[in-house]
């Protein structure tokens, strides 16, 4: 399952399960009779869940993705549609490892923390790219977060739209932020960007253009906050 | 070519390609581009439609005139300034946009806001509302041609903001959310001149009644029109007063379990079963009011106690993801944060707003109607252009 | 062409009576116009939102109106490239031309007036509808979208609520029994209700009229509640958009000495004009203060009509096209038959 050797910077580990965290339960019965649903319906397709005190995630397979909204919708009850983007695990590379990170920082516990170890978030994650959507029942007042994976260099995923009609623009958002082609959606065009606009922006390799124009400082120690040493600075102000 | 150059050339020749949409000569219909400079969208949203006569064929909406690339600038900075920057999204519900951040990024860490922090955010919360709501409630007169009401609502609103300035600081951007807490305490003497503007605000909601909603010219250019129905209402994700316009009882601050203090007040949900403009007018009307008696019984009942909890100086979030919404304004406003455990700022940050979803309903909602209709129509959705475009 | 005396007891050769004249009716129309803007547009508007109004130029702003139309004459003339010149820069003066028309036959007192013709109402109302017209100019030679949708609402508008017009002040004709508009304020002068004289305003048997004439000629004058031609929020400004200095100055002072010249017709027709009880007699050495007094009582009765009009343009949103429409074609239309079958059987009835 790791994608290590083509995406550079991302290492992949299993669901949190696996690493000896301490799963919770479901938050509330309906979240478990939602998920419980869920693995029954799609076999194979049911990748992983996590649950956090609130709040409940559920990652399916790629080929499962539009039937697994299709199941939310017509049969749990999920047919409020909240949202679909896309997410880049890749670390960004022009703020560099070395200045996201605080070298000074004790190493923790968890293998995935650290400089150019990466865990693809709760529930885990195969590939760089990510999409993840939001659905929520009105009557019930339960929600559920779906993820599924894209891919790594040309993602691709099964639309949504002939489930929820706004989906629409959610997805032609996602595309032209992350270049995540949608199987299925009625014309993928540019929602924010002018019409003839290269590069996918919110990819971690896309530069930031005040960036470029200007580099950043990076950590500088200006002053120490009132009770702390001089040279444990705090990171300046965006000028 | 560096990517600046690229990106000034496709900029420009974007540019050139709208041009060409204008000069066609049309024989069938004809299209009109409104916007994205117009006096009655918001801001800077252009909606192409098509016209038979006066009547809409297709209409387009182009959001994206404002497009400030927020969850690019969220992934290169640290949560303070994140807060300075979302304050911006929805620029008149001031307040509201911070809330659910600030409490995605204390849930993350595990920190809880001592009561009177949660009591007077939820305060601020619900008078970000007034303000917000009190200028649609004017605003959708001017665009029906009423240029009265709107005076009157600038003139009430004066005072929220007064107040809101006084206890944080900024009329229209408080940034006054801290992780844990507030940045500071109310001034002395700020809970007496609220209740006294909350009785101000509700006088004000009775003179809208007289003006507007009384009008019959109000409700012809208003019922029937842009009808919605309840299970296009939650395809679209239409939330706030937009779907309960629509008759779907949604209301995120009595249906979570949130830790602001709406649970403390007793206040009622309205809903509206006709989906239509009038009704969308009419329950912004109802929320105003319901807000000032939040107001008043909170502050009636605001406990003792510190303004914030201890916070590390230097703000770690440990990593996690999480998805935390409230209620805004304008709807739905929610937050997912995917945090990576490192000293900066969040690692990913979607926003989802309300009125992109709202927005998104347009071209559905648009087909067939006249074109005064579609300003009544895009008047009743009530979207702020920096909530579309982020 | 001269009329049971002269012009305001003057007597003037012939050509001196005629410059007389075309600049009285310039300063007539340019007057009325701006004492409804200032006062109108400027402070009440304001006060009515609560708002003080122009305040710099002048004590308290009352000076705002020069400085207006001094910013008007010195703007740049520009003209859309794509605009048909002729018909782009004629449709402004042929509005002011048909403004200006109305005023001939307005009589501001007892011997006050430019051209006392027998068919003066018909005259009247008949020119104001040139104005229809030069907004089609207007709104095609602009070669923009909003303008031409403006100039169309217009047309259909306009030419809808002609009929209204038309029709509310024919029950007046039929009481006074003359087109002349002398002779409508001299039968009101000495008409009698129920035998008790000097109450003589055919506002009161035609208050149907009234309302009728003063509606239509809010629809008239492009004003809300039946602004969607020039309707802000949607069409910015309908067909005068493209229009910039001293032409849009032109558009502005037309709109308003409209405003003023319909008015002034309502307050001859339906309020006495410049009559009040108590003119009717000779005032012998002092007749041409019989002319002042009548001039100002005029004014007085534009001014109140002025401020109906107005007020409820502040006040109302506004109608879409087709509701519009159905309300002058489906309400005003049958009523104002109504009003005028009434009158007639009514008239024939009292006489009988």
């Amino acid at each position: 399952m790791s994608s290590a050797d083509d995406a550079p910077g991302l290492m992949v580990t299993e669901a949190p399960a696996e690493t000896g965290a301490p799963e919770i339960g479901p938050p509330s019965p309906r979240h478990g009779e939602i998920v419980d649903a869920l693995a029954a319906e799609l076999g194979d397709g049911f990748l992983a869940h996590h649950y956090s005190a609130h709040d409940a995630w559920v990652r399916v397979a790629p080929t499962s993705w539009r039937q697994a909204g299709r199941i939310c919708q017509e049969k749990l009850g999920l047919n409020y549609f909240c949202f679909i983007a896309g997410l880049d695990w890749q670390l960004a590379p022009d703020l560099g490892a070395e200045k996201r990170w605080d070298p000074d920082a004790e190493a923790t516990e968890d293998p995935g923390d650290g400089p150019g170890n990466w865990s693809t978030g709760v529930a885990g994650g195969d590939t760089r790219f990510g999409v993840f959507a939001r659905l929520y029942d009105v009557i019930r007042h339960v929600g559920l977060t779906l993820k599924t994976d894209a891919g790594d260099s040309a993602p691709r995923a099964e639309s949504w739209v002939p489930l929820f009609r706004g989906a629409d623009w959610h997805e032609r958002e996602a595309w032209e932020m992350y270049g995540i082609e949608f199987d299925g959606h009625p014309g993928l065009r540019h929602l924010y960007l002018p019409g003839e606009f290269e590069g996918f922006p919110l990819r971690k390799d896309f530069p930031l253009l005040a960036r470029e124009v200007k580099p950043w400082p990076g950590l500088v120690n200006v002053e120490g906050l009132p009770g702390e040493e001089g040279d444990e600075g705090e990171e300046a102000a965006e000028s | 070519m560096s990517v600046t150059e690229q990106q000034k050339i496709a900029y420009v020749s974007a540019q050139a390609a709208d041009a060409r949409i204008n000069f066609e000569l049309e024989t069938e219909g004809m299209t009109l581009s409104i916007g994205p400079q117009h006096p009655a969208t918001h801001g800077t949203l252009r909606v192409l439609v098509r016209l038979d006569g006066e009547q809409v064929v297709w209409a387009d909406p182009i959001p994206g005139y404002m497009h400030r690339g927020y969850e690019k600038l969220c992934e290169v900075r640290d949560y303070a300034q994140v807060t300075t920057l979302i304050n911006r999204i929805d620029w008149l519900g001031s307040f509201a946009n911070e809330v659910p951040f600030i409490l995605a990024a204390e849930e993350l860490m595990g920190i809880e806001a001592p009561p009177r922090a949660q009591y007077i955010r939820t305060v601020l919360f619900e008078m970000a509302r007034i303000a917000n709501l009190t200028l649609f409630l004017g605003d959708m007169g001017v665009q029906l041609g009423a240029i009265t009401p709107v005076f009157y609502a600038f003139r009430d609103r004066e005072y929220v903001l007064n107040l809101i300035e006084g206890a944080t600081g900024g009329r229209f951007h408080p940034n006054f959310d801290r992780i844990g807490g507030l940045k500071d305490d109310l001034p002395k003497g700020w809970i007496d001149e609220t209740k006294v503007v909350m009785r101000r605000i509700r006088r004000f909601c009775d003179e809208i009644d007289d003006l507007l909603v009384g009008n019959r010219i109000f409700e012809n250019r208003c019922r029937g029109i842009g009808v919605i129905p309840r299970d296009i209402a939650l395809e679209y994700g239409l939330s706030g007063a937009n779907a309960r316009a629509s008759g779907i009882d949604f209301d995120i601050r009595r249906d979570e379990d949130s830790p602001l203090a709406w649970k403390h007040a007793d206040w009622k949900v309205w809903t509206h079963p006709d989906g239509d403009s009038f009704a969308r007018f009419w329950l912004r009307q109802q929320e105003v009011r319901e807000s000032t008696k939040i107001v008043e019984q909170l502050l009636d009942g605001l406990p003792a106690g510190p303004i914030r909890a201890k916070t590390p100086a230097r703000i770690r979030v440990p990593k996690g993801e999480v998805w935390m919404h409230t209620e805004n304004p304008l709807g739905e406003m929610g937050y997912y944060v995917v945090s990576d455990g490192s000293p900066g700022g969040p690692f990913r940050c979607k926003i989802r707003t309300p009125s992109f979803s709202n927005v998104s309903i347009v071209p559905w909602l648009l087909r067939g109607v006249l074109v005064p209709d579609v300003i009544t129509i895009l008047a009743s959705l009530y979207f702020i252009l920096g909530d579309i475009d982020r | 062409m001269l009329v049971a005396g002269t012009f305001l007891g003057i007597h003037a050769a012939y050509w001196n009576e005629t410059v007389l004249k075309v600049v009285l009716i310039l300063s007539l129309a340019l007057a009325v116009a701006g004492a409804f803007v200032q006062v109108y547009l400027f402070k009440m508007v304001s006060h009515l939102q609560s708002r003080l109004g122009p305040m710099e130029s002048g004590p308290h702003g009352s000076l705002q109106l020069m400085a207006e139309v001094l910013k008007f004459l010195q703007k740049e003339d520009t003209r859309p490239a794509k605009a048909d010149r002729w018909v782009f820069g004629a449709a402004p003066f042929l509005v002011i031309m048909s403004t200006m028309l109305i005023y001939v036959v307005i009589p501001i007192g007892p011997r006050g007036v430019v051209a006392n013709l027998d068919v003066g109402v018909l005259y009247a109302l008949a020119v104001s509808s040139i104005s229809v017209i030069a907004v089609l100019m207007a709104g095609w030679a602009s070669a923009n979208k909003y303008s031409l949708i403006g100039g169309l609402r217009a047309a259909g508008q306009l030419i809808a609520y002609e009929l209204p017009l038309v029709l509310a002040v024919v029950g007046v004709v039929m009481q006074a029994g003359s087109l002349n508009l002398q002779q409508i304020v001299a039968s009101q002068a000495h008409f009698k209700i129920f035998g008790v004289g000097g109450v003589g305003l055919f506002a009161i048997p035609q208050f149907a009229g009234l309302l009728i004439f003063v509606i239509s000629s809010q629809a008239e004058l492009t004003q809300t509640p039946f602004d969607m031609p020039v309707a802000e929020s949607e069409l910015v400004a309908g067909w005068m958009t493209e229009y910039t200095g001293f032409r849009f100055l032109i558009f502005f002072i037309g709109e308003f000495a409209t405003a003023g010249g319909l008015a002034a017709l309502a307050a001859i027709l339906f309020l006495g004009g410049w009559w009040l009880p108590g003119m009717g007699a000779h005032w012998g050495q002092l007749a041409w203060a019989r002319e002042g007094v009548g001039l100002a009582v005029m004014f007085a009765k534009v001014m109140l009509v002025g401020f109906l009009i107005f007020w409820v343009r502040f006040s109302f949103p506004r109608f879409r096209e087709d509701q519009l429409q159905a309300f002058a074609w489906k309400f005003l239309i049958p009523l104002s038959l109504a009003d005028i079958l009434i009158t007639g059987i009514a008239k024939v009835a009292v006489r009988a």
